[in-house]
This record gives structure tokens, C-alpha cells and sequence, in this order.
């Protein structure tokens, strides 16, 4: 099982981004922190959680918590399940918050990989982006990262911005490429409602970049980044030396995940509750409200939906086609011990003419898609859903 | 035909439960609270009224005609608050609307009647306001309601003065031959300027300045006199009581309770419970339940006399048995029906089919319930090879058919393909093999799919309408242009007065029915107004038009057009479709052919990217939701080789013409 904290403080609002996340003067980090130690206990007792296998800080800003918070949550996890030596921690860090020293801090209390959001190598960039450090700071946050965390340092970096021109991209990228390790992230923007930058482009201020550039785009950084060794293990998820992340990993393969914190997601069984059938749970958002819940009741579940055995099989079709390695028949099968792969998707029907048209293959591995399929996969899964519905 | 109206009270007929099942007073039995709750007022529990007392010289039957918004109904209700049919009180807000969709919307959809009893000069008068639609969405529903009434009080509003809904309906009474009273409303309001409208009057209608009444509907400024006129200028209706029964149906309704509601006129004689009666349309009989009068709620009375209105219950089960336009005598003393009615005729017919045809049967189901409330659509089998068995509907314009489909979806949750609409046209046919195959020369054609071929016809014909448009003259030039480009030939123009001309040009009917009204609308920034009646069949060089998807052709979007607008409309259903169809796996071609000759091509370019860049935690409960809507979209979705096109793609292809 994955353990997800999620730290809902940042230092200002960026312009694209449209997560639960509060820009507050003041934290008070000894309640937050106490609460999200009572929140990660009570929650992985419910779910009977022997290992928890990774664990990943998500926001949020969660570089901006200290370290002694990081620790107090790692060491709950510890006392509650088992958190096994090896087991990837991941910290999200901004360059802003990433000195060497807070770094260092990080790394003493239990953290063994980063993810750096760089999100742009070009300063015109990260102003439209609302981010509040410049390129220098990115760059000098990633290499201390290296330096502490070697081959186990991500950077997470945005497309498709509004303006963005192919060569601008090709440019980032390859100064990226210069800067990296051995895990990137290159996510295409996506322009939320509610987000000051899909404002200025629902506005006309701000040109929406159009369709067939956005394809460029990622067709470009798939083919540089193979060129570099790469292996692109998910839609927008790329590692070279085995340097996947065991975390997210986990999570497109449609494993059991505990959320804590202001509206953290998770998917498990409350084996602990008698129950025998995973769920849905949202944390309360508010951090304010979520704290006075934990308070009281010891976590601050707001909403737990339960799972029909339909509703995880279209998870697994929706999560795990977006790897290379797809949903093997092993997976398949403990979801779905009557209806193997090949029963639901070998006959004829929509999968079949997917594969013939060489967007997806069936085989004795499992189902996944070509590469091709890979970057239309939100034309395919509707289908495959409708397949699946029928039996 | 009014456009200005159209959607309204389209929206109006479509989205109410409709006449037959529009509140019309409880049943007998039914406590009246429940018709206190619907109006406030309510005519339960008086004695019956001695019908006797009131012979034809003390009867005025009339309608109050009107363009939209020009004050119509809120003029009712001060007559019926003057004569004492309802109580005064500021509540009283277009009384005789009495579905809900009317008094929401501000309209009249449904034609309805009252009794007003005034006293004038000593004598007790029995004035009938046989209420019509305010927007006179159809003319034949006001030529029914006129057909009862021996006059009219046409108002115009003081402020925007003759419309071309004013033009038309002044027209239908004039010929009806009916007395005329001109109403001047709206005085109250600041910019009202009723001597221009008064001379605007003079102009086109020939009535005198000085026969019009300036009133305030609003705030009851000169109402007395309106009925006064009423009493002077409309002559009592000159029917005997003596002769033998001879009544108009000119309106009906369903009630859940007591069957069809008939409103009738008596053109002679008299009807009473137990009459045996005879429908001169049906030739059925039925024995008379009960009879009374509107005041605007049923309210029973012994007898209904010559020359009075009322309704009748005689055990009709369905709205088709009180055909509207029916003459209705005695058993055994059979008159001469009355001239009756056109029906109203469809101006815009399309294929309807089940998505899937296992849903046959519930879409028929669904089809029959939704008509036996709107009379106006017409329903013919119909079937295809690509579409299986289905539908060939006629409607009385796009929106029409538009709304229709929506209520499908909504009331009856039904998935329904809809085809491109188009008018009844006409060949004339060469081949004698065709001829002896349809018994005739001349046919009419509904469906694109039956379009002959031109070898085998030596003329096609296209129907035709006039149109009437009142506009500020500062728009003419535009509408000028506008007119010439829908093939329309200008019959007339003239100034009403030194601001407004008044224009009437034939156009095809094609050429109107989809936009033509929004389109003027749009470039006389809402001033100018339309109207049309029928104006028969003219020579036309049709061809029909395919659009090819692929290579495949989309059967619903087949259009017979007229050849000097094939490249334009070709060209732009091809540039729509390549906007309503969402992007695929692979490229599509879309084009327009004329037999084989390709004449528009567009290209939508296949996706190369389609999937979202990130998908972690709290996403994907939302993600699953939009995954699994778009899976149930794609169960809608009408196939036409390999591209799947929304259903709705259709519609919104051809809601606008090229001219826009």
C-alpha cells in the first residue's frame, strides 16, 4: 500500500494550477503536523495495512513543511504498518524551497527521492506560470538534489503554454535534458476552470494553443527524450536506469493508496470497518475543518464511496493503459478472477478493431498500447468502456 | 404566419402539457379549491344562467387581434374585470392564459373564450371574447376563432406602431368581412405616439382617424369605451334559434375526467343535455352530456341558444373525434356543414428514426403521446436502408422540429435520428413507366430519398410563400439585399409613413424556413417584423444534394436545393460538419456531391494527440465520470461507415444558412 501526505500550503497561487491548496500567512505546523500523524495512523489501522510499500508528499507546497513534520509522518507510518528500509519516499519540491540545507534536512529525516517542480527553463515562462523562482533557482535546486539524491532526482516540466512555439519547447527541452537526472515528468498544461491563466485565454488575452502544435510538441519530446534513453513508462512519465517511480507506479496499476491530509484521495479496503470492498475517500479540503475532524474524530474522511467490481475494472482500464507495460493478465486477474482479459476484450468487438488498426494489443502479457495508441489513449478508453459494460 | 411569435409559442405548446391537458376547470364533483388554487378566480357554485334571456340582438361575438406584445391580453382582462366576470384586483394578469407557460411567458398560446355580460344603456348584453393567439403563430387557428365572431378589436401599439402580424391579421378579418375596431394601446407609455399610428392606420387600412380609440390596457384608460363600440359597430350575429342545430366546433381540449371539450359556435338552433347530435365530419353520433358557457371556466347552463358560444360534452373519448372546423346538427336533421378549416400544414418534414431499432416500438409510443397533443405535427411510416423503419414527420418549422426532438429525449428519454429538414416540393412527371407506378403526373415530395430523377420529370416545382415585413426604413436597404439572396421577388413597398415601409416579396418556402426570420431579426436589430401566408407552387431547378462522409453518404443530411445555391450551401454543410464532428482516429473527408460529382470538400485532420496529461489522485473519480459519459455517447452516436457523429450534429449543421 502507498501512503500520499499532502502538505495544502503554498506561498502564492500559481496561475495554472487548479489543485486544494491555501495561501495562508501563518501555519501552525505543530497542529497540522499532529494531525496529519493522527489522520495517517487512524487510516492505515482501518485499512489493516501491514507495508506500506512507498510513500509520497504532494500538495501543495510540501518543501515548504518542515522537515521535522515529514519525519513525525514517516515515523507514524512506521509504527502504524511497516515501512520497510528501502521504501521510496518521495518529497514534492519547489525550487523555491529547496535550499541544500533544507534539502539536507529532508534527506535526514527519511526522504530518498525528490521531484522538482521546475515546470519551465525560461524566465518569461515561469512569470506567465505565477511561479515565484527564477531559472538560476531552479537549476541550482536541482543540482543540489543530484547531489543528495542521486539517480533519484525527478523534474517535473509544463507544455503547451499559451504562446509556447515549437522551437521554444525543443529549446526547454534540451536544456532540461542538460539539467536532469534520470526521471522527468513533461505534462502538457491543461487549462482549468477556475485558473487565472484559463481566464486570460477564455478572454482572448492569451492565445489557447492550438491542437496540432500541442501534438507537435509531444511527439518531439517522445522521440528526443528515446534519443536520450529514455523509456517513457507512462503518458507524460519518462526514466532511463530502471529510475521509475515505484510510487506513481503503484497507482496506475490501480494499487491500494491511503490519502491524508486536506482533501487527499485514496483507494483501499476498511478492512478494519469489516468491510471487504475497496473505496473511494476524499479527506475534507479545508485544512481548518479537515483539522478540527481529525481532532475529534481522528481522521477527516468527508467522502467514501464504495467500489463495484465494474467501477475498479474501468480504473484499472483507465489508469493502467497509460504505462508501457499496460495491465497485465496477473492484474487483470485479481480484479477479475471470472472474466480473464482475453473473455472480455479477445473476441470481436471494439478492442479487436483497435488492434487491427494498431492502436492496441492483446497478447499472452496483457493488454496495452502501441506507442501510437499511447498518445490517443483518451479516444480509445471510451470504447474499451463500452466493451467492458457489455460483459 | 407569424415568425415573430414562432418560437415562443413554439417553446410554449411544446414544453406545456398542451391543450389537452391544460387546466379547464375541475370536473364536475372535484372540489372547486382546486380551481381557486389555479386562477384567482373561480366561476364554481353559481346558479345557471337562464340562456333564454339573451336572444342573437343582444349578443356580440368578437376577437381581439393583435401583433405581439401589443397589449392583447392584458386588454382582455380589463373587459373581463369591467363586465364583472372576474374580480378586480391587481392579480389579474393575462386571465385568459391559463396555461402556465403562457402567464410565465407573457404569451397566448392557446385560443380561449369568455362570456361577458354589460349592461349598456338598459340592456343586458352577452359579449363573447373568443380569445386568439397573440402570436398568431398560425393562421389558421385565428381564421377558426375568427369564423365564430362577427368582428374584431385589432390594437396596435402606440409606440411601434403597424407590424406586419397587424398587416396579416387585418387582413383575415377584412375578409372574413367582419366590423373592424381600432385600438390604440399603450398611450401611457412615453414614447407613444399615437396620431403616427393613427395615420399609419388611415393609410393601410382605410379606416378613418378618427374611429380609433387611444386606450391604456395597462392602466384601464378608455375600456368603457371599447366596449361600447363593441356594442355599436359589431352587429349581433343573425342566426335563428328556430332553425335546426347547426354548431361550429372551432376549438378543443382534453380533459382527463370528462373526454374532449369542445368549444362550439351556434349557427342555428339550440343544444341541450340529452340532444342526440351528429358530427358532420365523422358522421358519428353522440347523445349531449352537458353544455354551458366559458366565463373563461366551464360553467353549465340549460341550453345554449343561436348566435351564443359555449362548450359541449357529448363522450368524445379523443381530440380527433372534435375535429376543429366540424359542423355538429341534430340526429336525423342533417344541414349543410360549415366551410370548416384548413388544417395546418407542414412546412418542414423530416425522417425520424430509432438510434437503435429495438426501440421501434417505445419511440412509436412515445411519438403517439406526444402528438395527441400537438395536432400540427404529421406522422407518415416511412423507412430506409440505412436507417431502417421509421418516421417521415412533418413540422411546422425547424425550431419546431427541433423542440420535438428535445422532448423525446427529455419526456420519453429517446435517442432519435433526425434527418435534414425540407419543404414539399413537387415534380411533374415524363416518365409515363413513374407516372403509372405513383397514378399520377404531379407528386409531392417529402423525403429527399424519393427525389425522381431529372430524365424522368419535365418540371420541378417548389412551394411558395408571400412575405409581409414592416421595418424602419433605414434597414431596407439590408433586407433588400437579404431578400434578393434568399430568391425572393419583391411585389411591393410602401411607406406606411415617413419612417416605415412596409415590404412583401415571394420567396421560396425553402428559403425562410430555417433562419430567414433570425437573420432579419439580426440586421434590423430586432425592429423589423415578418409574416407570410401560402402563395402556391412555382418552377424551380432542384437538384439533390449528397453529403458524403468517407465516401459514405449520410442519408441524413440528403437535401433537394435549388442548383444556384448548390456549390454555396454544399460548401458550407461541409465547413459546419467539419466543426460538429469531433476529431477521430483517422482523417475524414467530408464532401458534397451532386450525383457523382463532388462539389465542397473538407478534410478534419485525424487526432495525433488525445490524452490527458495527468492523472493522479483526486482526478480520477472525475476523470471516471467524463470516461464513462463519453462511453455512453458513443452508444448514441449514428455510425456512417467508421465515423461516429454525434446525433445532434445534424441539427446544428443546418441551423444556419451560408448568408450568415
Amino acid at each position: 500500500l502507498a501512503l500520499c501526505p499532502q502538505w495544502p500550503y503554498c506561498r502564492k497561487h500559481c496561475s495554472y494550477c487548479s489543485f486544494n491548496k491555501y495561501v495562508v500567512p501563518a501555519v501552525d505546523e505543530v497542529a497540522v503536523r499532529a494531525c496529519l500523524v493522527r489522520e495517517a495512523r487512524t487510516l492505515l489501522r482501518l485499512g489493516r495495512v501491514q507495508s506500506v510499500t512507498s510513500v509520497f508528499f504532494g500538495g501543495g507546497t510540501p518543501s515548504l513543511a518542515s522537515p521535522h513534520t515529514v519525519a513525525a509522518v514517516l515515523e507514524a507510518a512506521a509504527e502504524a504498518a511497516h515501512l520497510p528500509a528501502g521504501a521510496e519516499v518521495t518529497l514534492e519540491a519547489n525550487p523555491s524551497s529547496a535550499s541544500p540545507a533544507r534539502l539536507a534536512g529532508f534527506k535526514a529525516a527519511g526522504v530518498n527521492r525528490l521531484s522538482v517542480g521546475v515546470q519551465s527553463l525560461d524566465a518569461a515562462e515561469l512569470r506567465l506560470l505565477g511561479r515565484e523562482h527564477t531559472v538560476d533557482e531552479a537549476r541550482a535546486a536541482v543540482e543540489a538534489a543530484r547531489g543528495l539524491f542521486p539517480g533519484c532526482t525527478s523534474i517535473d516540466l509544463l507544455f503547451g503554454l499559451p504562446g509556447q512555439s515549437r522551437e521554444a519547447w525543443a529549446r526547454s527541452l534540451e536544456a532540461a535534458l542538460g539539467l536532469c537526472d534520470d526521471h522527468l515528468a513533461l505534462y502538457q498544461l491543461t487549462l482549468e476552470r477556475g485558473t487565472a491563466l484559463e481566464a486570460r485565454v477564455r478572454r482572448g488575452a492569451l492565445p489557447a494553443p492550438p491542437q496540432d502544435l500541442l501534438a507537435d510538441m509531444y511527439h518531439a519530446a517522445r522521440a528526443v527524450l528515446a534519443a536520450a534513453g529514455f523509456r517513457q513508462y507512462e503518458v507524460s512519465n519518462f526514466a532511463r536506469k530502471g529510475a521509475l517511480s515505484t510510487h506513481n507506479l503503484s497507482y496506475w496499476r490501480a494499487e491500494q493508496y491511503v490519502g491524508v491530509g486536506p482533501g487527499a484521495h485514496g483507494r483501499f479496503v476498511p478492512w478494519g470497518e469489516g468491510s471487504r470492498q475497496r473505496e473511494a475517500r476524499v479527506q475534507t479540503p479545508d485544512p481548518d475543518a479537515w483539522m478540527r475532524e481529525v481532532q475529534s474524530r481522528g481522521h477527516g474522511t468527508r467522502r467514501r464511496v464504495a467500489l463495484s467490481p465494474l467501477e475498479q475494472l474501468e480504473e484499472l482500464l483507465a489508469l493502467g493503459l497509460r504505462t508501457d507495460e499496460g495491465i497485465t493478465q496477473q492484474r487483470w486477474e485479481r480484479f477479475s478472477p471470472q472474466l480473464p482479459l482475453r473473455t472480455v476484450f479477445g473476441g470481436p468487438g471494439e478492442a479487436m478493431a483497435l488492434q487491427q488498426q494498431g492502436w492496441l494489443l492483446l497478447d499472452s502479457r496483457g493488454l496495452r498500447c502501441t506507442p501510437q495508441g499511447l498518445a490517443v489513449l483518451d479516444s480509445l478508453l471510451p470504447a474499451l468502456l463500452c466493451q467492458l459494460q457489455r460483459t | 404566419m407569424a415568425f415573430g411569435s414562432r418560437a415562443a409559442s413554439w417553446w410554449a405548446r411544446l414544453l406545456s402539457p398542451g391543450p389537452g391537458v391544460a387546466p379547464r376547470g375541475p370536473p364536475a364533483g372535484l372540489a372547486a379549491g382546486l380551481a381557486a388554487r389555479r386562477r384567482p378566480y373561480s366561476s364554481g357554485g353559481k346558479e345557471k344562467i337562464d340562456m333564454s334571456t339573451y336572444p342573437v340582438e343582444s349578443i356580440r361575438n368578437f376577437s381581439i387581434i393583435a401583433h405581439v406584445d401589443h397589449g392583447k391580453s392584458t386588454l382582455a382582462d380589463r373587459l373581463l374585470e369591467i363586465t364583472g366576470t372576474i374580480a378586480k384586483t391587481d392579480r389579474n394578469k393575462q386571465v385568459l392564459d391559463k396555461l402556465q407557460v403562457e402567464r410565465e411567458r407573457g404569451i397566448t398560446v392557446k385560443a380561449q373564450s369568455a362570456s361577458l355580460f354589460y349592461n349598456h344603456k338598459g340592456v343586458n348584453y352577452l359579449l363573447n371574447l373568443i380569445d386568439t393567439p397573440g402570436h398568431v403563430d398560425f393562421n389558421y387557428e385565428v381564421s377558426r376563432s375568427l369564423s365564430a365572431c362577427q368582428g374584431v378589436i385589432l390594437v396596435v401599439d402606440a409606440n411601434e406602431g403597424i407590424q406586419a402580424q397587424t398587416v396579416a391579421n387585418f387582413y383575415l378579418a377584412f375578409e372574413a368581412q367582419l366590423a373592424i375596431i381600432p385600438v390604440i394601446n399603450k398611450i401611457d407609455l412615453k414614447n407613444a405616439d399615437p396620431e403616427r399610428v393613427e395615420k399609419q392606420i388611415e393609410k393601410l387600412f382605410d379606416i378613418p382617424v378618427n374611429e380609433c380609440i387611444r386606450i391604456s390596457a395597462k392602466q384601464g384608460t378608455n375600456i368603457e369605451k371599447v366596449l361600447e363600440k363593441v356594442i355599436e359597430k359589431i352587429p349581433p350575429p343573425s342566426f335563428n334559434t328556430t332553425d335546426p342545430l347547426k354548431a361550429l366546433v372551432f376549438d378543443s381540449t382534453f380533459d382527463h375526467y370528462r373526454g374532449v371539450i369542445a368549444n362550439i359556435a351556434l349557427f342555428g338552433g339550440e343544444i341541450e343535455k340529452g340532444h342526440k347530435i351528429v358530427s358532420a365530419h365523422t358522421k358519428k353520433r353522440y347523445e349531449v352530456n352537458e353544455v354551458g358557457i366559458l366565463t373563461p371556466n366551464e360553467q353549465p347552463t340549460d341550453k345554449l341558444y343561436a348566435g351564443q358560444v359555449g362548450y359541449l360534452i357529448a363522450g368524445m373519448k379523443e381530440v380527433t373525434e372534435a375535429q376543429i372546423g366540424d359542423t355538429l346538427f341534430m340526429h336525423k336533421q342533417p344541414v349543410e356543414p360549415l366551410p370548416g378549416f384548413k388544417s395546418a400544414k407542414p412546412m418542414v418534414f423530416a425522417g425520424m428514426y430509432p438510434v437503435d431499432q429495438t426501440e421501434y416500438n417505445n419511440l412509436k409510443s412515445a411519438l403517439e403521446r406526444l402528438t395527441l397533443n400537438d395536432s400540427s405535427v404529421t406522422v407518415h411510416r416511412d423507412s430506409s436502408l440505412a436507417l431502417g423503419a421509421g418516421w417521415r414527420l412533418g413540422f411546422l418549422g425547424l425550431l419546431h422540429m427541433e423542440v420535438f426532438n428535445q422532448r423525446l429525449e427529455q419526456e420519453y428519454n429517446m435517442s432519435v435520428i433526425l434527418t435534414a429538414p425540407t419543404v414539399p416540393y413537387k415534380a411533374i412527371l415524363s416518365s409515363a413507366k413513374l407516372i403509372k407506378e405513383y397514378g399520377k403526373a404531379e407528386i409531392t415530395i417529402i423525403n429527399p430519398a424519393q427525389f425522381p430523377d431529372k430524365l424522368s420529370v419535365s418540371e420541378y416545382l417548389e412551394p411558395t410563400v408571400l412575405g409581409t415585413i414592416v421595418t424602419p426604413q433605414e434597414y431596407i436597404g439590408k433586407i433588400i439585399v437579404l431578400c434578393q439572396d434568399r430568391r425572393a421577388v419583391q411585389k411591393d413597398m410602401l411607406y406606411i409613413d415617413e419612417h416605415r415601409v412596409m415590404l412583401k416579396y415571394l420567396f421560396p418556402l425553402n428559403e425562410i424556413v430555417v433562419d430567414f426570420y433570425d437573420a432579419l431579426k439580426s440586421l434590423s436589430s430586432g425592429y423589423a417584423s415578418f409574416d407570410y401566408e401560402d402563395a402556391g407552387y412555382q418552377a424551380a431547378d432542384l437538384i439533390k444534394m449528397d453529403i458524403l462522409l468517407n465516401g459514405n453518404p449520410v442519408e441524413e443530411l440528403a437535401t433537394i436545393i435549388h442548383c444556384d445555391k448548390a456549390y454555396a450551401t454544399g460548401k458550407f454543410l461541409c465547413e459546419r460538419l467539419k466543426d460538429a464532428i469531433p476529431r477521430q482516429l483517422f482523417e475524414i473527408a467530408i464532401q458534397a456531391a451532386i450525383g457523382k460529382k463532388i462539389i465542397a470538400r473538407e478534410t478534419l485532420k485525424a487526432y495525433r494527440k488525445n490524452v490527458v496529461a495527468k492523472c493522479y489522485g483526486g482526478d480520477i473519480t472525475r476523470r471516471m465520470k467524463l470516461l464513462k459519459r463519453q462511453a455512453e455517447g458513443k452508444k448514441l452516436m449514428r455510425k456512417i461507415g467508421n465515423v461516429e457523429v454525434p446525433r445532434d450534429a445534424f441539427i446544428h449543421v443546418l441551423k444556419r444558412q451560408p448568408d450568415k
